[in-house]
């Protein structure tokens, strides 16, 4: 789940916006009552779901590659499996939310051309490189943790496709991050070297993986609508801070070290205190200078156009299956 | 004793399966829809429990006490039994789609024989994975129907992989003295005895896909005594990396 780039507010005015019909909506929304495909919503409403789900779906899309990368490198038959049924999950997770989005009227092939002209966003975290075997475990742990966190209220989400959908994405994301807290428990009792691996690899996803929060709530002018709408339940900040108590301890179980000697357990409010994060660094990432971007979209369209000729025999297949059914009454007469 | 023809013959299916799982995990992520991913992702998974399964039973029948991550992570090409068809690179679609048929339409009648194997252990291995298999012949006959019967450009690559691959398709119904001996005592599946059901199978689908099925010609043979294409190397340098960067460390 990667919510993270969802904070960019629809600017567009909306054109037919009655509000008498959208103070109905909001009496709904604020009722806990769920929204539905064909019930009323302000176009608003629409376009920033649309948006969202649809980025959601692109997330667990490009995840897969930076994941999949280990596939066939995973140390051990049984690490094998876990990772190849995991990203499977992962393009399932992408597939049902292209089709929660599509309920609202914009196909998957035009959110899947907005992906790869550039219009439409991934969550950043993937433009980080998987560079060692650490790295698989640290995703599961820290970014699908990072993921639930966010995910968990969505289940409650006014849309009731969107929050359906990731009331199953939440189960299985929870057992992608026991696995990879695994990964992590078996390199922290490993050889020194493995020891090692996991530290690094800590040490250069700790912050990316704060950044998925997304800016902090002083820069953050979504959120307002968002919450009115119970799209979004709780600010970025304080789903960050949720996870950075959830998951410090966590680290040091494992005996590792966070980079960041900025922080410090607050026994006043019980929470962890954090440093500075980079933002000049996550608005580059986003911008499209991260160290993957471009490798990324080079990968999703080379799919995309080297299996256009799979994609055309299925039509044309489907197309004259279709004409010979139609073809056999007439052939019976 | 340690290298039985029993030993030999479980290594013989548990790396076909492990090589072609391998091979369908290259997909991942990879595919032309997102739902062929997940096809990709089922097939891959289901070879590879069946390899996992199948060296297990390996390791026990050696008594060396290696298990499965010793046998497949720690032996060089020369020792992998498995059959020259399944390391073939996997190519285009089109490639991947009519290798899978090909074995897929040998390794489902097989399995359903070898589930009546006097070892109980492999019995029940291949139990399993005769459903599995099912659902493999399904989904790559269905796209190798589509493909053959689908455009020009997805006929001619069909028609292409199928030439490509025909000469490695004998090696499945060879037997040889591992073997022999075996399928007397009613342990091993005599594969000459799923010929005929395979020929039909394919000229089943061939024909619906508008497929020509290429003549038999000099066959390649060697995977099951270890003499491999040089594809195997490749994966293995991919799959054993890990292991051989750190000996000894567990994961």
């Amino acid at each position: 789940m990667y919510t993270q780039a969802l904070n960019t507010q629809d600017q567009a005015p909306s054109a037919a916006s009655d509000p008498l019909a959208d103070a109905r909506f909001q009496a709904r929304v604020d009722a806990e009552e769920r929204i539905e495909p064909n019930d009323a919503m302000p176009e608003a409403y629409r376009r920033t779901l649309t948006r969202q789900i649809a980025q959601h779906a692109h997330s667990e899309i490009v995840g897969m590659l930076p994941e999949g990368n280990w596939i066939t490198r995973a140390p051990s038959l049984k690490r094998k499996a876990a990772l190849l049924a995991k990203v499977q999950d992962e393009g399932g997770h992408g597939a049902y939310l292209y089709a929660a989005a599509e309920t609202l009227g914009t196909s998957r092939e035009q959110m899947e051309e907005q992906l790869l002209s550039g219009a439409a966003k991934y969550s950043s975290i993937f433009n980080y490189p998987t560079l060692t075997w650490a790295d698989i475990g640290i995703i599961g742990w820290l970014v699908d943790g990072a993921a639930i966190m966010n995910q968990i209220p969505l289940c409650r989400c006014s849309y009731g496709p969107y929050a359906r959908a990731m009331v199953r994405v939440c189960k299985e994301e929870s057992f992608h991050q026991r696995q990879g807290y695994e990964i992590m428990i078996a390199l922290a009792r490993g050889t020194p070297a493995q020891k090692q691996m996991a530290q690094e690899a800590l040490d250069r996803w700790w912050w990316p993986v704060l950044m998925m929060f997304g800016p902090p709530d002083k820069d953050s002018q979504h959120t307002e609508s968002a919450m009115r709408w119970k799209i979004k339940r709780f600010t970025n900040d304080e789903l960050r801070q949720k996870f950075v108590d959830a998951t410090v301890p966590q680290g040091h179980f494992l005996g590792l070290t966070f980079p960041d000697p900025a922080l410090t357990f607050d026994a006043a409010t019980q929470h962890w205190n954090y440093g500075e994060i980079d933002w000049a660094e996550f608005k580059r990432v986003v911008a499209g200078d991260g160290p993957c971007n471009r490798q990324r979209m080079k990968q999703m369209r080379a799919k995309h156009a080297d299996n256009a000729w799979v994609r055309e025999a299925a039509t044309a297949f489907a197309r004259k299956r279709r004409q010979r059914a139609e073809a056999m009454p007439i052939a019976a007469e | 004793m340690t290298d039985t023809p029993l030993f030999q013959y479980t290594l013989r299916l548990a790396d076909t399966a492990l090589v072609l799982g391998h091979r369908l995990s290259e997909w991942v992520g990879h595919s032309p829809v997102i739902e062929e991913d997940l096809a990709f992702g089922n097939m891959g998974l289901d070879l590879i429990g069946q390899a996992r399964s199948l060296y297990s039973h390996a390791g026990e029948i050696e008594g060396k006490g290696r298990d499965e991550d010793a046998l497949a992570y720690l032996r060089d090409a020369p020792d992998y039994r498995n059959i020259l068809l399944v390391e073939q690179p996997n190519g285009n679609f089109a490639a991947t789609m009519v290798r899978q048929f090909l074995y897929a339409a040998f390794a489902h009648p097989y399995f359903e024989a070898l589930a009546h194997s006097k070892d109980k252990t492999l019995a029940a291995i291949a139990a399993k994975a005769v459903k599995e298999m099912a659902y493999h012949l399904r989904h790559s006959a269905e796209w190798t129907i589509r493909l053959g019967d689908g455009t020009d450009e997805s006929h001619r690559r069909a028609q292409d992989a199928l030439d490509e691959l025909w000469p490695y398709t004998a090696e499945m119904f060879e037997t040889d003295q591992v073997e022999r001996a075996l399928i007397e005592a009613g342990v091993a599946v005599d594969p000459s005895a799923v010929r005929a059901t395979w020929d039909k199978t394919l000229d089943h689908v061939l024909s619906e896909a508008t497929l020509v099925r290429p003549r038999d010609g000099y066959m390649q043979s060697g995977g099951r005594i270890g003499r491999h294409s040089e594809h195997l190397g490749h994966i293995l340098s991919e799959l054993q990396f890990v292991q051989r960067a750190y000996p000894g460390a567990s994961w």
